[in-house]
């Protein structure tokens, strides 16, 4: 059984208790535990089910690369899936249930899987899944949305903040073992700025563990010094618990800071997303201990035999009385002689290599432990636990030769240096076969816009997987990463390791050589994804010969694991099936984040009421008070429309239409886009902004412009008035005010640089309203203070003056039809000069109305608006605007497009109105049927509706619609659709339905 | 002017990093050409501070000069005077090829002050704070968040940002929340 041992553990308080819950029990670790040492301590070795076969899952690794221990944490708005219980650090009152497991843990039901085995061979799914098609839906998917999985979707909302941090640094080296210090150190003493980051809460990474003695002290003496050291120096900064996530381009790196998830009550956010912008990163990442693949070596008890040992010393914890070692390389030895030195039993060491007699092997025997060599495991005996072990010779098919009891199993397979930090942005790697991995080639590193490089890996992240030489390999990456950064200070002398000699290793990658297919069948590869020896044998088999098809055929280092510890198995299997050599197989794609990092420390700050800035206008208070109805323009809300009482939004837009048209109507257009174009050659370029001609607008004067694109298509819309000889303000739509900004300062910065102009967008300087109706002017002569008159102030002109004592600029135009003005004032006095409007217009019937009775009243006129009439396929003779196509001019953006062939085809739809025969109005985006089917079999379209309104004015629905060559059948009825009803008959008609003559606007 | 409100009326916010909405300030967008002689005397006499190189800015109480861009310098002066300097600048730019505009109601200025202010901005701009390069002076246009912003440091522990008016309750809350995480711990003497 696992058990916490009479001995200290280095990172654990043994005085200090903390009780947590584990799938409803109450259990007890000490402090300085992670949620796996507290429970194996508790000896609950089995933590999960696996995905597909629902198979017992034990804690496999002691960190990141675990694939086993997934957890849901929490519950409420603190719930988290997929918690890896080896970088869980326990805390007093954690509550953690196991995944993927129905009806328990002990008991799953899912497990029948297991003995289904052989009919779930790899690509099952696209093999069973095909037909017929109706089945996905309703059988297939629900049952194995069911029985597959790992962690729940949280319910509640999250009730944790998080946060982003934005730095520049020289150097930042990622990992903070004794490579990643050193690095540090060399970079720090050279005087770069520099960041260093560790994944766990502890420094020096494996060392102190493994037993490396530097600069004549043990490992742990010298990481304090060091990192005491590094402290000192105001230009570095050192963060534990917290993972280089991710490097891309231009040298940018994610830190994933863990905050709180150790102490969640702790004040402040919970994970901080450091957002690093590095001259140099330095990559000391270290490696990752590979599995063997026997049969059953996914039986709760099998370990890494790295993790066995990191438990004994670091957590006090052993994972059993009786572990058998099984191995390729003399490192296995250490967890030997540890387990050994710690009380505990080893019955064996099993060792597929021939001979074994360097100084690890020798001290192990010294110590009484037998060692098997040429020897393998050919089966693990258990159920939810080991029991014991086969042992058969490796270089045979599985013949058994012994049976060893026991409850653990200790195993490597070698190797891997973590080089997927390095890989992220282009690293490229070099297969080195005497120590059977992928190494970085630091001659093709990633390179940055200067086509240097920018990242160096460093230490057992960079193949070398001694002490002495990654010590060294990371002071001097360090000092490179300084140098070429800009620091060229010497850093002083190289800290000197020194550690035992360890033999060549022999790469295994099945166990035995010869297993047979029951064998392979059982001998696990990924033990996240149920991926076996065999699995992958049969995708090589089937012509899935690619190890980026190979994956996602058999799954194979997929989810949350990416394959840590399984991927260079199965690629050697695929490259041993295939015939081929390892390194021509390749391995598949490293992508960011190295492990799962939080959606919310993605989103940092934008949740809740920050989740998205909302613009407001000067005015948005009162709205709010008083009844506003709001939809989202832009980034603006504005108001639809103001309920009052009990009324619906459709009666309160019907009255606010009517009441415009009666009375007095009062709009917050602040919204609307106002740019200040000005300078000698503003004329001429405003020429080649719209489509109209703009240069000979008189001042004083307004004049409605399109805009187009370059390919010819209807962009922007907006009133133009000219200020001075010099200068124009133009106005764009709510949404297009930024866009448009963006498009005049291109073609002014990209184009016509020589142009003499200058563009200024006042947009939010101004308030805007428009007064609207009958009264309008009564009510602005009653503000007094300037002449409105017919006369003095006549319909697209423009006056500046004041009203009612504040300075306004007062616009004739109009968008409803209506007598109507459109006022600007400073937007620091919009609020005061909007309340003296309603107080004046109390007497001449005012009430504001919203966007859905200016839409209305603008459709009753058969004015268009950008985004309804429009869809960027849209040009303006598509809407009959051919008026507003200057052809005086020799160029303006569009006109040569309009020129194509397909823009002057008389078969284009174009605009008309639609009046359907029974009053009712027409379903938005309706289509207009036409005869008989195209080529997919569909029902031919002759139009759609792009926009349809109740009008109270005229007591009956009206809508506008491009109809295939629609002006020239005016009177004409033709059908549109109607989803889950009969088609509309509807008939076209002229599209200005209200005020023809325009009598009522020119008063 | 009593009908003038600035966006956030003086709002305020407490904690080891205080947030004050300042009230209204004058501000003139001007373009031109930087390096005309008579554009930076107009802009220095108007506020009484040097003409700020790139990437600076210099004030003094509500009165001082940003460098936007190669042709665009923001002229602060107080709310009230914007008429009377735009006036000087027309003046003493006549003739000359340039912009200017009173953006004072675009804008709305908040004044953060205390000992980790710098890591309240770093936690919302990508921008380099560390003292080495962002100090007093110095001042950067780029974004809080999601919306566009410009900053200065007026002090070691003061710092002035400076953001559209349609956003500035944004701002405010978005300053307040970095700031009530508390400090990070990564700058030095910060």
């Amino acid at each position: 059984m696992s058990t916490r041992l009479a001995r200290e553990g280095r990172f654990i308080n043994k005085n200090k208790a903390v009780s947590f819950r584990f799938n409803g029990k109450n259990l007890r670790g000490v402090e300085g535990d992670t949620l796996a040492s507290a429970l194996l301590a508790n000896d609950q070795l089995l933590v999960g089910r696996s995905f597909k076969y629902h198979r017992p899952r034990g804690v496999i690794a002691s960190g990141a690369e675990e694939p086993n221990g997934l957890v849901n944490l929490g519950a409420g708005d603190s719930f988290e899936p997929n918690a890896r219980v080896t970088t869980t650090e326990l805390f007093e009152g954690l509550t953690a249930t196991s995944q993927n497991h129905w009806p328990s843990l002990e008991f799953d039901v899912g497990a029948i899987n297991t003995h289904l085995s052989r009919f779930l061979p790899a690509g099952f799914y696209y093999k069973m899944f095909m037909f017929p098609a109706p089945f996905w839906k309703h059988v297939y998917e629900p049952i194995i949305r069911k029985s597959a999985g790992l962690g729940k979707a949280p319910k509640r909302r999250d009730d944790d903040t998080y946060e982003h941090f934005n730095i520049n640094a020289d150097v930042l080296v990622i990992g903070g073992g004794i490579a990643g210090l050193a690095a540090a150190l060399a970079a720090g003493l050279s005087g770069a700025r520099t960041v260093l980051m560790e994944q766990t809460a502890h420094w020096g990474g494996r060392a102190p563990v493994d037993g490396a003695t530097i600069d004549g002290m043990p490992a742990e003496a010298w990481v304090k010094q060091t990192v005491e050291a590094l402290s000192k120096m105001p230009h570095v900064t050192l963060r534990t618990r917290c993972m280089g996530a991710g490097v891309y381009d231009h040298g940018f790196v994610l830190g994933y800071e863990r905050l709180k998830d150790h102490k969640p009550t702790a004040a402040g956010a919970k994970h901080r997303l450091w957002r690093v912008r590095a001259k140099q990163i330095v990559t000391a990442t270290g490696a990752i201990e590979r599995p063997l693949s026997f049969a059953a070596n996914d039986l709760p008890g099998v370990v890494l035999a790295s993790a066995a040992r990191d438990y004994v010393v670091n957590y006090g914890v052993s994972l059993g009385d009786r572990t058998v070692v099984v191995t390729n390389n003399d490192d296995a030895y250490r967890t030997a002689i540890t387990l050994k030195e710690a009380g505990l039993e080893v019955p064996a060491i099993i060792d597929a290599r021939v001979t074994a007699d360097g100084e690890l092997p020798n001290q192990a025997r010294a110590l009484g432990i037998r060692v098997e060599t040429g020897k393998a495991i050919a089966k693990v005996a258990g159920g939810k636990r080991v029991t014991g072990v086969s042992v058969c010779a490796q270089a045979g098919e599985g013949a058994v030769l012994e049976e060893i009891s026991c409850d653990c199993v200790a195993m490597s397979g070698g190797w891997s240096p973590v080089v997927h930090l390095w890989s992220h942005c282009g690293g490229k790697l070099n297969w080195d076969a005497d120590q059977a991995m992928f190494r970085p080639d630091l001659d093709r590193a990633p390179t940055g816009a200067d086509g240097k490089a920018f990242v160096i890996a460093a230490g057992i992240a960079n193949g070398h997987l001694f002490s002495a030489e990654g010590l060294a390999d990371g002071f001097s990456a360090g000092r490179a990463a300084a140098k070429a950064a800009g620091h060229d200070k010497k850093p002083g002398q190289a800290p000197m390791a020194e550690d035992v000699a360890e033999a060549a290793m022999e790469p295994v990658w099945l166990m035995p050589q010869g297993a047979s297919y029951a064998l392979r069948s059982k001998a696990w590869l990924d033990f996240q994804n149920d991926v076996k020896v065999s699995d992958v044998q049969l995708a090589a088999q089937e012509g899935f010969e690619s190890v980026e098809h190979a994956k996602r055929y058999t799954t194979l280092g997929m989810a949350t694991d990416q394959g840590k510890i399984s991927n260079i198995n199965g690629l050697a299997i695929l490259a041993d099936q295939l015939g081929a050599e390892i390194p021509a197989v390749g391995t598949t794609t490293f992508r960011p984040p190295y492990t799962p990092i939080s959606m919310a420390s993605i989103a940092g700050p934008a949740q809740r009421d920050l989740f998205q800035p909302v613009r407001k206008t000067p005015m948005s208070d009162w709205h709010t008070a008083n009844g506003a109805f709001y939809e989202p323009v832009g980034q603006w809300r504005r108001p639809y429309a103001y309920l009052r009482g009990d009324e619906t939004v459709h009666e309160a837009v019907n009255r606010e239409v009517v009441n415009a048209r009666e009375n007095t109507g009062l709009l917050d257009a602040s919204t609307l886009g106002k740019l200040i174009v000005s300078g000698p050659d503003a004329g001429k370029f405003l020429d080649m902004m719209y489509t109209n001609m703009m240069s000979t607008l008189p001042v004083g004067k307004c004049r409605y412009g399109l805009m187009c694109s370059e390919n010819g298509f209807l962009s922007d819309d907006g009133v133009v008035a000219r200020i001075s000889e010099d200068t124009w303000l133009c106005h764009t739509t709510t949404g297009g005010a930024e866009r448009i900004h963006a498009w005049m300062e291109d073609w002014l910065q990209c184009e016509w640089w020589d142009w003499k102009v200058y563009v200024t967008n006042v947009t939010e300087q101004l308030a805007q309203v428009a007064v609207v109706g009958p009264n309008a002017r009564k009510l602005l002569e009653k503000l007094g203070g300037m002449d409105v008159s017919k006369e003095a102030l006549p319909f697209m002109q423009w006056a500046d003056g004041t009203l009612g004592g504040f300075a306004a600029r007062v616009y004739r135009i109009s968008f409803s039809g209506e007598l109507s003005y459109e006022i600007a004032v400073p937007a620091s006095q919009g609020r005061a000069f909007w309340d003296k409007l309603l107080e004046a217009g109390e007497a001449f019937g005012i009430m504001p109305y919203g966007t859905e009775a200016l839409h209305i009243m603008r459709a009753e006129k058969g004015f268009i608006m950008i985004g309804d009439e429009t869809d960027g396929t849209v040009i303006p003779q598509d809407l009959n605007l051919q008026w507003a196509l200057s052809k005086k001019k020799e160029d303006y953006l569009g006109k040569r497009a309009h020129l194509r062939s397909h823009m002057a085809d008389p078969n284009r739809w174009k605009l008309v109105g639609l009046e359907t025969l029974d009053g009712s109005v027409l379903p938005d985006g309706a289509y207009a049927i036409a005869d008989g089917v195209n080529a997919n079999g569909q029902g031919n379209t002759q139009g759609r509706v792009t926009s349809t309104y109740f009008s109270p004015t005229l007591k009956k629905g009206i809508a506008m619609g491009l109809v295939h060559k629609g002006p020239d059948r005016m009177g004409e009825v033709i059908s549109f659709t109607n989803i889950g009803g009969e088609p509309i008959k509807a008939k076209i008609v002229d599209p200005v339905f209200y005020d023809r003559d325009g009598e009522k606007q020119n008063v | 002017m009593s009908n003038a409100v600035s966006a956030l009326d003086g709002k305020t916010s407490a904690g080891d990093v205080t947030i004050r909405e300042d009230g209204l300030r004058g501000m003139i967008s001007l373009r031109g050409d930087l390096g005309l002689a008579k554009l930076r005397s107009v802009c220095t006499g108007l506020t009484g501070v040097d003409f700020p190189k790139q990437g600076q800015a210099a004030s003094t109480g509500h009165q001082g000069l940003a460098w936007m861009s190669p042709d665009e310098v923001l002229v602060m002066v107080p709310h009230d005077a914007v008429p009377d300097a735009l006036t000087k600048i027309a003046k003493a730019l006549q003739g000359q090829h340039h912009l200017a505009v009173d953006v004072s109601d675009a804008r709305a200025v908040l004044i953060m002050e205390g000992a980790f202010c710098r890591e309240v901005i770093a936690k919302l701009a990508p921008v380099d704070l560390h003292p080495d390069a962002f100090g007093p002076g110095d001042f950067r246009r780029s974004r809080l968040g999601q919306i566009a912003a410009a900053f200065w440091m007026r002090d070691a522990a003061c710092i002035e940002v400076v953001c559209f008016r349609s956003v500035a309750d944004y701002a405010f809350d978005l300053l307040a929340a970095a700031a009530n995480g508390g400090p990070v711990g990564h700058f030095p003497n910060s």
